[in-house]
């Protein structure tokens, strides 16, 4: 794995905070009702895609998730000002405004969505993985889920199958706790999530999800498993979102006590405290990233007010490959 | 002009397309080794070998969507399932994720990939092996849905669709696969979304499409020995529809007998009530009659099964009574 530098953690300090301001910053243009439809927001999660990117090649390598998709296309390259205008619904959107915050997508910089139906994902990370190895390419994708996914059938059929057919690809669970409002322990008398690996002989363990350098050194090597032909993993990311599952969460079902418990670990401050002890930076120069990630989080608002609507004819551009398809009209 | 079955015609199109472009593989149950459920694959692993003709374990929602990641990375995908009605373990994948790939992400991804299989009933096997779901498939914008009736028809058709860079349905019968027909040597393709004139008439106008249409040629034959001339249009292709085809022949002989095997409520046959009634009504000279399934499950007893399926009866009866006969 490359070496977790000085300036590795100033990236990640960074990086993780741009990702937790930007969230919040939807959070609050969408109770100024400016962004709608369901929100689910990271906040908490970072350490889990801070540590994979360190781990991967974003020129092979391809990243797939859930519903919970706002940062992860920013981690792989995609300008976050597109990101914004598309929770804006805006023309200059990632997906022109057809998708919205559950379907962030972006094939310049390997990130295949941004999937609204729970599990639904995995397969399609399995199937990406499928043709890498079909056409001999070198890359590996790495297929996320959350803690409620991993009790659909698609999870255990994608898992057989990737394991019979060795296919390059690392399945991560991001276990925050709650599927919604449902703890993990209600949903299975196995809690240890990631001994769902163990049934398919698939190589498998638990990461501290809230560290970083845990995350990189497991999605390492688990991706140069798969890179050498050594086929899937299972991680089970141990972590806590602070947040809602969608803005809609009144959160009855955890105590204020628990989220306050879960801060004391949060990852940007465990790369905050290792940078000021290990004198990488000073708390001053640390400010100063913290001024600059406010005022591109707030570009990133500025350009998705200011972007254009889409033209309605979008609506019908983007569903067929084919240019004249004949849709039924539906209205007079 | 040579004859050939059914299974072959669809052989024929998959090979000879996967011999193209080798992105395209064949995926599904008992395809690669047991030569197909059906035989429809027969030879294909021998001339391909294993990396492209797949076989699967009985996972239709696992390989299903294994296949439509495969599609968003380059590959052609022919998924074949047993039955179309082993298809709803896994028709997430087709729904929510072949079909909106494209919409979802603006037009980034697109899904190249054909669903193969037979759709409706084959005979006695009651309720879970009998079901049409042509119509709720042709409900999804993002997919396109095809039922050969022939295999001329059959061969061009899935050519096209293998070719074509939206995802399709491509729906067949167990009891068409031993049907034989003229096929030429050598390839064509047949353009989706276009119906044909299967036999030209004056007095009614029959639609269907699949096996079922074969219940209509019969009962215009008999009707032909009354002096009543029957048109018959096969659809072949469900989603997109050729309603300019049925409007022309509407317009001629100002009367519609609609034949789809499916359950009555909201199907094929309704679409196009509406469709004609909307933009042909100054031409009807009486109300369009339908013929389906019954409103029930299929039942299992051979007399209780030869009540629930449409028959060539059931469409004579319908032509009399558009013609107040």
């Amino acid at each position: 794995m490359k070496k977790v530098t000085k300036e590795v953690y100033l990236k990640w300090y960074e990086d993780m905070l741009f990702w937790r301001k930007f969230e919040d910053k939807l959070a609050a243009v969408y109770i100024q009702q400016k962004v709608r439809g369901f929100l689910h927001l990271y906040n908490g999660q970072e350490a889990i895609l801070a540590g994979t990117l360190h781990a991967i090649n974003p020129k092979t390598d391809k990243l797939i998730t859930a519903y919970r998709n706002h940062v992860q296309p920013i981690g792989m390259g995609v300008d976050p000002k597109r990101v914004m205008a598309e929770l804006y619904g805006k023309a200059t959107g990632t997906s022109q405004g057809l998708g919205g915050s559950m379907h962030i997508f972006s094939k310049e910089h390997n990130f295949y969505g941004g999937h609204g139906i729970v599990g639904g994902q995995i397969p399609l990370g399995a199937g990406l993985a499928f043709a890498d190895k079909y056409f001999k390419r070198e890359g590996v994708t790495l297929c996320y889920m959350g803690d409620g996914a991993v009790r659909q059938g698609s999870l255990h059929e994608t898992f057989n199958l990737a394991m019979l057919w060795n296919l390059p690809v690392v399945f991560i669970c991001e276990n925050n706790g709650y599927a919604m409002g449902t703890s993990v322990a209600r949903t299975s008398k196995e809690q240890e999530i990631w001994k769902l690996g163990l049934g398919f002989d698939m190589p498998c363990g638990p990461v501290d999800g809230m560290d970083p350098v845990k995350v990189a050194e497991a999605v390492h090597e688990a991706v140069e498993r798969a890179r050498k032909g050594g086929g899937p993993t299972f991680l089970e990311m141990k972590t806590y979102r602070y947040r809602g599952h969608s803005m809609s969460d009144a959160q009855h079902y955890r105590t204020k006590e628990e989220v306050e418990e879960y801060k004391k670990i949060d990852p940007i401050t465990q790369v905050k405290d290792i940078i000021l002890k290990k004198k990488y930076a000073k708390e001053s120069e640390l400010k100063e990233i913290d001024k600059s990630v406010k005022a591109r989080v707030s570009e990133c608002e500025k350009f998705a007010e200011e972007s254009p609507f889409p033209e309605k004819n979008i609506m019908y551009d983007a569903v067929y490959e084919q240019e004249d398809y004949p849709f039924l009209p539906h209205k007079l | 002009m040579r004859t050939i079955q059914f299974r072959e015609a669809v052989c024929e199109a998959m090979s000879e397309e996967m011999r193209k472009d080798e992105t395209v593989y064949l995926m599904g149950e008992e395809v690669a080794e047991y030569n197909g459920a059906y035989k429809a694959s027969k030879g294909m692993l021998d001339e391909f070998g294993p990396d492209r003709v797949i076989d699967t374990p009985i996972s239709e929602l696992g390989f299903a969507g294994i296949a439509v990641g495969s599609a968003m990375n380059g590959n052609k995908p022919i998924v074949e399932f047993m039955t179309f009605n082993f298809a709803l373990v896994g028709i997430d994948q087709i729904i929510n994720n072949a079909a909106k790939i494209r919409q979802m992400s603006g037009g980034q991804f697109n899904c190249p990939i054909v669903f193969r299989g037979p759709t409706a009933s084959a005979g006695q096997l009651a309720a879970t092996h009998s079901q049409a779901f042509e119509s709720w498939y042709a409900n999804t914008p993002g997919l396109k849905v095809i039922v050969p009736s022939n295999p001329y028809d059959a061969k061009g058709l899935l050519k096209s669709a293998i070719q074509d860079p939206d995802p399709v349905i491509f729906m067949e019968s167990e009891q068409m696969y031993g049907d034989k027909g003229e096929v030429p040597e050598g390839e064509y393709t047949i353009p989706i979304g276009v119906a044909e004139i299967k036999r030209e008439g004056k007095d009614v106008t029959i639609v269907s499409f699949g096996k079922i249409i074969k219940e209509a040629y019969a009962a215009a034959e008999e009707l032909e020995k009354e002096g009543i001339s029957c048109e018959i249009i096969d659809l072949r292709t469900v989603r997109p529809m050729d309603h300019d085809t049925i409007l022309k022949s509407v317009k001629k002989t100002n009367r519609l007998v609609i034949l789809e095997e499916a359950w009555p409520f909201g199907n094929v046959a309704t679409e196009i009530t509406y469709q004609v009634q909307s933009q042909a009504f100054d031409y009807l000279d009486a109300p369009i009659v339908k013929i389906n399934t019954a409103d029930t499950p299929a039942p299992y007893s051979p007399v209780l099964f030869k009540e629930w399926l449409p028959n060539h009866n059931d469409v004579i009866k319908a032509v009399k009574k558009v013609l107040y006969k």
